[in-house]
């Protein structure tokens, strides 16, 4: 497992059957993009879980800080106004 | 031997290509290089496993048509001749002892270094599916066709993983070239067993259900050269004297072991089930 040090680390987003879009499933370790398929392909698809693989090394992802969550995301609980439940829907509009 | 016999070994000589190779490399399960690959790999063996099953449930299948009188002609190990008449695909794999089965000698080398593992799948994985192409093309058995048609999707992505790390390991250190050089060399003796006919494939000749050995080795060739050239690793100039004898029940001594080890719980405890 020396090895592992040295293989970047990806993240795996996959696209199952049914979805409209993909969902981050995990991470791996791969030397380049097409091994990272393939590994995410064998380590993540094998019960028939999605229909198409992306990968992103992991260091080309920016996230916003834990600690900055209360003043990211707390003032949006009282804005209320802000969901669409104030509008009557037609039967015929599903999923929403 | 009855010529449905004949064809019926050939069979098993696909089954057991599959059954030991996918036993082989599933002894790496647990021990791979890398968390992911250990997954890879074990997806590999349980699909080399899968394939084995569908041919032995075919090959069984046609063996109960067949007189017990005239199996036993053909069988030499003495539990599956107890259980003739009445086979399955279990019995094809546990009641076997070694000079029943008909896999190439190759299959059975041991799995050595990762090097040697992925050479020996480099070899066998282009010629499977060669094979399953031409079963495609040609063949007039539907039921072996049907197995094709399952098992060449796997078999292409094996292929690709195969190659995919010859490449990587080949054209990688010097030290990875140097090892992946030397299992090359120290498995090709075994290569020229996939492309010699075996006992009943000369009786079989002119079978359309045959595979045609000679066109698949052209293509073989021209395969795994494109390959071993983006590896940078090179064939020598003058091919070795070749190994033969495993698709005629003639094995390596290493088979005795991968059966006992494979064989032991149905040999010791009897029809046991899980």
């Amino acid at each position: 497992m020396a090895n592992n040090k040295e293989w970047p680390l990806w993240e795996v987003f996959i696209r199952s059957n049914t979805g409209l879009d993909h969902k981050h499933v995990g991470s791996l370790h791969a030397v380049d993009a097409q091994m990272a398929i393939e590994n995410a392909r064998d380590v993540y698809t094998r019960r028939l879980e999605g229909v198409s693989i992306w990968v992103v090394e992991s260091k080309n992802i920016h996230a916003s800080l834990p600690e900055e969550a209360g003043m990211l995301y707390d003032p949006a609980e009282d804005k209320i106004y802000r969901h669409p439940t104030f509008y009557e829907l037609p039967d015929e509009v599903k999923y929403m | 031997m009855n010529i449905d016999l004949k064809y019926i070994s050939y069979l098993l000589q696909f089954a057991d290509n599959s059954l030991i190779l996918g036993q082989r490399i599933s002894e790496w399960t647990g021990h791979g290089l890398v968390l992911e690959q250990d997954i890879a790999m074990t997806n590999i063996a349980l699909d080399h496993i899968g394939q084995a099953r569908a041919f032995y449930q075919y090959a069984a299948e046609k063996l109960n048509q067949i007189s017990i009188e005239e199996q036993k002609s053909y069988f030499k190990s003495p539990s599956i001749i107890e259980n003739l008449g009445k086979l399955d695909e279990d019995d094809l794999a546990f009641l076997r002892d070694a000079w029943d089965y008909k896999n190439l000698l190759l299959v059975e080398q041991p799995n050595g270094d990762i090097a040697y593992t992925i050479t020996r799948s480099f070899f066998y994985d282009h010629f499977i599916v060669l094979a399953f192409e031409y079963i495609l093309n040609h063949s007039k058995d539907l039921q072996l066709k049907a197995i094709a048609e399952k098992s060449i999707k796997e078999s292409r992505y094996h292929r690709r993983w195969s190659s995919e790390w010859m490449i990587r390991l080949g054209d990688g250190t010097e030290l990875s070239k140097k090892k992946m050089q030397k299992a090359l060399e120290d498995l090709l003796p075994y290569v020229g067993e996939m492309f010699t006919h075996s006992k009943v494939e000369k009786d079989l000749l002119g079978n359309e259900n045959l595979i045609d050995l000679e066109s698949i080795e052209k293509q073989w060739k021209v395969n795994i050269k494109e390959v071993l050239d983006e590896a940078t690793l090179s064939l020598p100039e003058e091919m070795p004297w070749m190994q033969n004898g495993g698709k005629d029940g003639v094995h390596s001594e290493h088979l005795g072991y991968i059966l006992a080890e494979m064989q032991f719980m149905q040999r010791a405890y009897p029809n046991m089930e899980w």
